[in-house]
């Protein structure tokens, strides 16, 4: 069983806050990319781009790796999968069960205007 | 998983949202197409209850319900999926506000949490907010590797993970 710092989470969870940093680990999550490409591609400036890359490099989602002058970064091994699934899965759970609710609710819906029906009668 | 779905809502379909508000609370919320005195009967009367609460995905069945749905009174469930190794979940009604409140304890452990359910009726729909603290962080994060191990689902691509935060 996985469990986690407190740091831990509030590091992963302060990262993900940010409209700009989800971006970046979903085009991270397509393909490794280097800071200039990501400030290109999100339209900021490159000591932007870097200060979002440190945040979630320390919150474990993100690494980085200098090869010549170019800095590329990638996904962070599985901390960010570990962090969604723990939500996903409370996501499944309460989705499956309130698809199925909704069904019982319709049905009550339809049993009181039948009702309501053979009342006027 | 249909976790896509979540981010581009559809008229049709009520979405499912799922927060972690804080070390030791979880909160999710839901839309129902329906009263809320038919939402909250869906919630406190057993022979309904056991219609939804544990879906097919889950892969058990709930074969034992009992709900003594008043202040102080008991529920009672029992599921498995193996009808020799039942597993017991128990607890006690604290509040029963009819059509708007219900708060209960999970009593099968010494880290079980309070569930707060709160219904909220607006131009005939209902807007269910359901909250759950847990005594120690630590107890919310088992209960969510809990909750995968009782689901027995996969997990899908991070993309598609990454879809469904960002609609959080």
């Amino acid at each position: 069983m996985v469990q986690y710092t407190q740091s831990h989470f509030n590091a992963s969870f302060a990262a993900l806050s940010d409209a700009t940093r989800r971006g970046v680990l979903e085009q991270l999550g397509r393909a490794d990319a280097s800071i200039t490409e990501l400030a290109d591609k999100f339209q900021m400036t490159l000591t932007g781009m870097k200060k979002h890359v440190g945040v979630l490099e320390q919150a474990g989602l993100v690494t980085t790796e200098k090869i010549g002058r170019v800095r590329t970064c990638k996904l962070g091994s599985c901390r960010l999968e570990e962090e969604a699934a723990w939500i996903e899965r409370y996501h499944q759970l309460w989705a499956s069960r309130f698809d199925e609710l909704d069904k019982v609710v319709e049905e009550l819906k339809r049993k009181e205007k039948a009702d309501g029906r053979r009342k006027r009668k | 998983m249909d976790a896509g779905r979540e981010s581009e809502p559809t008229p049709m379909k009520n979405v499912t949202t799922v927060k972690r508000k804080s070390e030791r609370e979880l909160g999710v919320t839901r839309t129902f197409n329906g009263p809320a005195r038919l939402v909250f009967e869906a919630w406190t009367s057993p022979k309904l209850f056991r219609q939804w609460w544990v879906p097919k995905s889950m892969g058990m069945t709930l074969y034992s319900c009992e709900m003594d749905v008043r202040v102080g009174g008991k529920y009672r469930l029992e599921f498995s999926e193996d009808p020799a190794n039942p597993m017991a979940f128990f607890g006690t009604y604290l509040e029963v506000t009819p059509h708007s409140r219900l708060v209960w304890t999970n009593e099968e452990s010494d880290e079980g949490s309070v569930t707060t359910v709160t219904f909220a009726e607006k131009g005939g729909k209902t807007l269910l907010v359901l909250h759950e603290l847990y005594p120690s962080k630590e107890a919310l994060d088992a209960a969510g590797t809990g909750a995968a191990d009782a689901m027995g689902e996969t997990f899908g691509q991070l993309d598609e993970l990454l879809v469904t935060l960002g609609a959080h």
